[in-house]
């Protein structure tokens, strides 16, 4: 972890946290198998018949223990559900399944489990996490002057009254983010301010209460490149100087890099793979973590290469893909890993957009417009011209196109049938964390019982 | 070297305050080539989005323009809003930054694109429209069953392609590009990036690529300007401007970016200057590490640097414009923490 040469004369009440491994420091956030599941309404006769729609598993299973001064980075695309994993610590996403014990310390009352935890009982753990959030301009009200926003908390949270107090303690929170002289800052309102300044703000009334976790939700993303590096500088002082632990949300592999001391990632409302900083930058696991690591621009031509970027984009969590989630996006994926019939539509697409006009309207011809195929383990691809072996024939030309194209490992069988051809896929196997040295990855190519099945593939 | 597309000569955009006008494009000069890529990085207030929209006539009712942007040996500063209107869309594209709120969720991909042509092409026939978007789209990676439906069914990023195809079809020879990857995930922006990189071989089209991430610039653009508070400090060859940055604020952009190969946390102290009443001399002296007496008296003039981009910094001379002692260091004033973007 970088950490600034020790030239400010600080006081250090919580040194001896930075100092002590990390193993051996207290437990703040204990999380195991945290689940948040949000019900379908569905259309009106499902509800009318009391069809239940599904449900949307945003978080499905996600576990990770956080300890004081440690910062954890919950790394993942839009979708990943990782907002919504630090949401749910602070009650603002219904936890529906699992555990998440927090223990602030003595000072604090002790642990508490936060699943099943009512709104009042929530407001009181709320003054010991607090949360930034990633657009400083929509978290700051418009009408409050600064002095006015970060003494909120104070009184949200009934805790003073006395004038001579909140301004000693605004001024002390102003001195700490850097916002000075505090005189020039007070007064503001958030539009007479930049970014970064706002950002400052939006920390200064989050450490106004001394809480113990801080969830900080993309809290760079929005400032230009020029001030990040001070905002996260900003942040590992205050870690240092207050000892605070952070659970750090974001998109950013880059910046992870320098804050994080664990990294979590997430795809599809699980986490894939986790383990030290340090072990995931040098030895990326999983495909996925391995593709969000090759996909950081370097502003560097000499070394700006072709990469084999994963195809798509995160996939609808209504309709999670079968398997592993990352299966139809990855390079690496093999035989176990999920291939489903859904799969059928999007080796068509990717066929169509690649060949001319004219060919796509006779392959089209053949096999019909891409319906919606449920998922399952077995697909029938229409012929238009049953019995006449079109189908087949396409099945043999798209593969003798790519052979290497991942969905073919999946592909057990291709029997023609009547009306088509029928598709079966190997068993989806559904991929768990397993240990992998001091990491922990959910993958199917580190798995000892698929080791023969696993093509010696390039991946990113 | 083929011919420019668009040249762009000491071009200057104002707008109107109450506190007085903001020059927020102030004597700029660059050329665009035939299929070739141009990089505009900057900080957020640098001038870099209002240069882009200055160039295709978007700028809001009370700005002013002046200087002269040639497309074509056709002078496109001062043309009537109405010849503007031909010239745009037919032979200068722009993608905007958010893919999002771009598309009207009312209209099929088709019907875009269907508006799009009719309006510049009245004369294609229904087929030939249908024919032409889809192979568009196809190059952009969106499969031809996708051709009818809604923007509400598409990611992010299949809007995103879906925007660039749209400014596309009509085969601009000029596109501008804001910021087009700002609300995408990583993968998806990486995606958009090698399709924008890919543009010269695919559609000879010149692209002004403006964005905040160096890092993008160097995925994707062949050279570089780098702007700030105006002007345009450095261009040049990206390579070079990358591997050897002649401006200090170049150098100081570059430390500060974060990625993967950065060891530890840089920044630029202060912040960019207020543009109704910008520092005199060259606008960077009060932020620069190596500011000389000369920088903050002096406008800075353009040189060619020894490694070949052109500069604007005392630094690299002229030196006989240099007043006697203007080489001395500049003592600078304490900047405070919290000045900055």
């Amino acid at each position: 972890m970088p950490t600034k040469p020790d030239d400010l004369d600080v006081h250090h009440a919580h040194l001896e946290s930075d100092a002590t491994p990390l193993d051996d420091r207290p437990v703040v956030l204990d999380v195991r198998d945290l689940r948040v599941h949000f019900a379908l309404r569905g259309g009106f006769f499902d509800r009318l018949l009391g069809r239940s729609s599904g449900s949307v598993k945003a978080v499905d299973g996600v576990s990770f223990t956080l300890r004081k001064g440690e910062v954890l980075g919950l790394v993942g695309e839009s979708g990943s559900g990782k907002t919504t994993t630090a949401r749910a610590l602070l009650g603002l996403a219904p936890i529906t399944g699992g555990t998440v014990r927090f223990d602030a310390g003595p000072e604090f009352g002790g642990a508490i489990e936060l699943t099943g935890l009512r709104e009042p009982q929530f407001r009181a753990v709320r003054q010991a996490i607090q949360l930034v959030f990633q657009d400083p301009h929509a978290s700051l009200n418009p009408a409050m002057d600064l002095a006015t926003a970060v003494a909120h908390p104070l009184k949200i949270h009934h805790i003073t009254k006395d004038r001579v107090e909140i301004d000693r303690r605004v001024r002390a929170a102003f001195e700490r983010v850097g916002l000075a002289p505090v005189d020039q800052y007070l007064h503001k309102y958030p539009a007479d301010l930049s970014g970064g300044q706002k950002q400052r703000a939006v920390l200064a009334r989050a450490i106004m209460l001394n809480p113990a976790l801080l969830v900080a939700d993309e809290p760079v993303s929005m400032l230009d490149m020029s001030v990040r590096a001070k905002i996260l500088q900003l942040m590992l002082d205050l870690k240092r100087d207050l000892g605070l632990t952070y659970l750090y949300v974001t998109h950013d592999l880059a910046t992870a890099k320098f804050f994080c001391d664990t990294i979590a990632i997430m795809y599809l409302g699980r986490i894939v793979e986790i383990g030290p900083a340090a072990q995931i930058y040098a030895d990326p696991k999983h495909p996925y973590t391995r593709s969000l690591l090759a996909a950081i621009p370097e502003p560097d031509p000499r070394r700006a290469v072709p990469r084999n970027l994963p195809r798509g984009e995160v996939p609808d969590a209504a309709r999670p893909p079968l398997g592993c989630s990352f299966h139809p996006r990855c390079p690496a994926a093999f035989a176990p890993c999920g291939w489903e019939a859904r799969d059928v539509n999007a080796l068509l697409e990717q066929r169509w957009t690649a060949v001319e006009e004219g060919e796509y309207e006779r392959e089209r011809a053949v096999v019909g417009d891409p319906v919606e195929l449920e998922a399952g383990a077995t697909a029938l691809l229409p012929d238009i011209h049953a019995g006449s072996g079109a189908a087949a024939a396409l099945l043999d030309d798209i593969k003798s196109a790519d052979p290497n194209e991942p969905f073919w490992r999946g592909v057990r069988s291709v029997e023609p049938e009547p009306g088509g051809v029928r598709l079966d896929f190997n068993e989806p196997v559904d991929p768990a964390l397993r240990d992998i040295g001091s990491v922990r990855v959910a993958c199917h190519l580190h798995d000892p019982r698929f080791a023969a099945l696993a093509a010696p593939v390039e991946t990113p | 070297m083929a011919a420019p597309v668009i040249s762009v000569r000491d071009l200057r955009v104002w707008y109107g305050t109450e506190r007085g006008p903001v020059r927020a494009v102030d004597g700029v000069s660059f050329d665009v080539r035939a299929g070739e890529t141009l990089g505009l990085v900057g900080e957020s207030g640098c001038g870099k989005s209002t240069l882009g929209r200055g160039i295709l006539g978007l700028l809001p009712t009370g700005s002013a323009v002046d200087g002269s942007v040639r497309f074509r040996d056709r002078e496109l500063v001062g043309v009537k809003q109405s010849d503007m209107r031909e010239t745009r869309g037919a032979e200068l594209g722009l993608i905007f930054q958010e893919p999002m709120t771009r598309l009207d969720p009312l209209m099929r991909i088709s019907e875009h694109f269907a508006e799009t042509l009719r309006a510049h092409e009245p004369e294609l026939s229904s087929a030939e429209i249908d024919a032409r978007s889809i192979d568009t789209l196809r190059r952009m990676g969106i499969p031809p069953t996708r051709f009818r439906h809604y923007p509400h069914e598409f990611s992010g990023g299949m809007r995103q392609r879906i925007m660039i195809a749209l400014a596309l079809v009509l085969n601009p020879a000029f596109v501008v590009a804001d910021e087009p990857t700002t609300a995408l995930d990583v993968l998806v922006e990486a995606q958009i990036l090698s399709i924008l990189a890919d543009l010269k071989r695919n559609f000879d089209t010149s692209l002004l690529l403006i964005t905040h991430n160096l890092g993008i610039v160097a995925e994707a653009c062949e050279r570089v300007a780098v702007m700030y508070a105006g002007r345009i400090v450095e261009e040049g060859d990206a390579r070079q401007v990358f591997s050897d940055p002649s401006h200090p604020y170049t150098r100081e952009l570059l430390r500060s970016t974060i990625s993967l190969s950065t060891t530890a946390l840089h920044y630029i102290p202060g912040s960019p200057p207020d543009l109704v009443d910008p520092p005199s001399g060259c606008h960077f002296h009060p932020r620069c590490p190596s500011a000389m007496q000369v920088c903050s008296r002096l406008d800075p003039v353009e040189v060619r640097a020894a490694s070949g981009q052109r500069v604007s910094c005392w630094l690299h001379g002229p030196d006989e414009l240099i007043p006697p002692g203007g080489t001395a260091p500049l003592q600078r004033q304490e900047l405070a923490s919290a000045d900055e973007a």
